[in-house]
């Protein structure tokens, strides 16, 4: 196999992939946040708790109920997305005449408080969780091993993202929610129940954070702390994507997954700062952000 | 400011350096001392936050960086304690300076982020970074003898110090407040396009109030690192960040004690519920969402309502 610039193709494939799978993460979760954001003008501190819960609920439901992967891909976003509405319906909707920041504060004391909990309960060094039969193995593609379920794993988070983007962009339903986020009073006075609105976005936001999550199960492990980092990963993606559009939250995430893997090749100190690199770069260009529009 | 205003908070100025002046003859020093730093710390993220109204998610990276650079010179280099302060400080404000650049570019909600995500490239740059010595972090820093006179190794004379270096801060914080530039300030706060057509160059105001507010971060960073003999990943991380907001939201934002009052009281707390573990961050969690929804005022903000004046 001939090296492309003095580098493996396994590995440089091998990374690719691993970038694909991050940034799949990536989008899933600044998809959320932007949905949510476009909305309720909050962000969602504890979309990183929310995707940590939506991975131990897959292993809940394995552990005591008995139900695998599939099932789990079902019930823990329905789950997790419900308890997102609980905390919208308490607590968040009392704070839509304040200052955009107090959503922040309020998201990152819950996220403390959910991380805390679950520390407590399972200890920080994680629980594992097993690849569904249907999808173990993989595949040899000549120039790389592709496990069965990283191809998954990818191919599905396209699928909700652009099934996402779709709803968004181009049903009536998604057009409910544009008009409403342009001009919420208008709309409701149209005869649109806004508030319901409101809520089902942040429970749908939520869920698509708990998918992630339990996608995420069986490749990292379940732990507590999962969320926590990750979630200031995906604060850059969307600063660097602009919260304006949905395409630009899928392209950013899948487009910055690639660039951190690839860094991992190439340059694998700075693996872990590329991202907010790239971010100040951004900032110094087009400070809206690459699909954001001037404020 | 009314002359009965500058009265009441004179007063209360004059209680706390009493309170500070007695205090560590009946509780334990280092514990005030770590309360003085965090107190520092919480007035120079206040500056930003209820003066200007720009929430940087990112402080404890001015902290951190401050302890670590105090803490080098000290150790490695040898500097006299007053000079590694001083490093310390110009390091915080540098990095201050080209982080605010940056993130002043972005408004509101934004500007959080964008402090956040910096700060965690400069907490990785700690992780990897040969002179911080990753987990270890900069240990057994020499106090040495401020000025060549004093000798910090004695606790009271290091309380005595680390009380000044904090009033002096906040007396720093205190004047810029009430100064013009204060002015200007909250200004901004409250209204920044109307601050723009009058004729401020709003943007430098943002960047000047932030490079003030970080090197003052960094004083409290080099302060600490010499009280504690350590510098280490602690200060950098994002945890520390939101630390100092809850401290500054217990305490009540925008006023001038509150923050001291905020850092006592996490700090006290703290100390009390350290050996259980993960439950401090669910109290501390509790008490951000507490403040948020019910007691947005803080403390003092609450206690200065009472008395209707401006504390």
């Amino acid at each position: 196999m001939i090296p492309i610039l003095g580098i493996p193709p396994q590995a440089l494939f091998g990374q690719l992939l691993i970038g694909l799978i991050n940034g799949s993460f990536y989008a899933l979760l600044s998809l959320g946040l932007a949905v949510i954001f476009g909305l309720l003008n909050i962000i969602n501190f504890t979309h990183g708790a929310q995707y940590m819960m939506g991975a131990f609920t897959a292993w809940f439901l394995l552990q005591y109920v008995g139900l695998g992967y599939w099932w789990a891909l079902l019930i823990a976003p329905i789950a997790v997305g419900l308890f997102g509405i609980l905390l919208e319906r308490t607590m968040l909707k009392r704070l839509y005449q304040l200052d955009h920041l107090y959503g922040l504060l309020l998201t990152f004391g819950l996220a403390l408080i959910i991380q805390g909990l679950f520390r407590n309960q399972y200890g920080s060094s994680g629980l594992p969780y097993a690849i569904p039969a249907q999808l173990q193995g993989g595949q040899n593609l000549g120039f790389m091993f592709l496990p069965n379920y990283r191809a998954w794993v990818i191919g599905f988070s396209l699928v909700v993202c652009l099934g996402t983007w779709y709803v968004v962009e181009r049903t009536r339903l998604g057009s409910y929610l544009r008009a409403a986020t342009e001009n919420p009073t208008l709309v409701q006075a149209f005869g649109i129940n806004v508030p319901r609105m409101i809520t089902l976005t942040y429970g749908f936001g939520v869920g698509l954070a708990a998918l992630a999550g339990v996608m995420a199960a069986p490749i990292y492990q379940v732990n507590p702390l999962m969320g926590g980092d990750l979630i200031i990963v995906v604060f850059a993606v969307v600063v660097i994507g602009g919260m304006g559009s949905i395409m630009g939250s899928i392209v950013t995430g899948f487009g910055l997954g690639v660039v951190e893997g690839l860094t991992k090749v190439f340059y694998p100190e700075a693996s872990n700062t590329v991202i907010f690199v790239i971010m100040a770069l951004v900032l110094l260009v087009k400070p809206a952000g690459l699909f954001g529009r001037a404020q | 400011m009314t002359r009965a205003g500058l009265g009441h908070q004179g007063i209360a100025f004059a209680v706390m350096v009493a309170f500070f002046a007695v205090a560590p003859f009946f509780v334990y020093p280092v514990f005030l001392m770590k309360a003085l730093c965090f107190g520092l710390f919480a007035c120079a993220f206040n500056l930003l936050i209820g003066y200007v109204g720009l929430l940087s998610f990112g402080h404890a990276a001015f902290l951190g960086s401050a302890g670590y650079v105090t803490a080098h010179v000290a150790k490695v280099w040898g500097w006299p304690p007053e000079a590694a302060i001083v490093a310390g400080v110009a390091a915080a404000a540098v990095l201050g300076l080209a982080i605010g650049a940056l993130a002043i570019r972005r408004q509101g909600i934004y500007f959080a982020m964008t402090t956040l995500a910096l700060a965690q490239m400069i907490y990785f740059f700690c992780l990897q970074a040969p002179f911080t010595h990753g987990e270890d972090g900069i240990q057994a820093v020499p106090r040495g003898r401020l000025f060549g006179i004093l000798d910090l190794s004695h606790t009271l004379t290091l309380y005595f110090v680390v009380l000044a270096i904090f009033l002096a801060g906040f007396l720093v914080i205190y004047r810029t407040i009430h100064s013009p530039f204060g002015q200007v300030l909250k200004a901004i706060r409250e209204n920044e396009p109307r601050a723009i057509s009058l004729g401020y160059k709003a943007d430098q105001y943002k960047l000047m109030a932030f490079v003030l507010s970080t090197a003052l971060v960094g004083l409290a960073g080099g302060t600490k690192a010499l009280v504690f003999q350590l510098a280490s990943l602690t200060d950098v991380h994002w945890t520390m960040s939101g630390e100092v907001v809850l401290m500054t939201l217990l305490g009540g934002l925008g006023t001038v004690f509150g923050p001291v009052v905020g850092a006592f009281i996490v700090i006290a707390l703290e100390n009390y519920l350290a050996q259980l573990g993960a439950w401090v961050t669910v109290v501390q969690g509790a008490i951000f969402v507490v403040c948020v929804l019910t007691f947005r005022r803080g403390v003092v903000g609450e206690l200065a309502r009472l008395i209707r004046r401006p504390l």
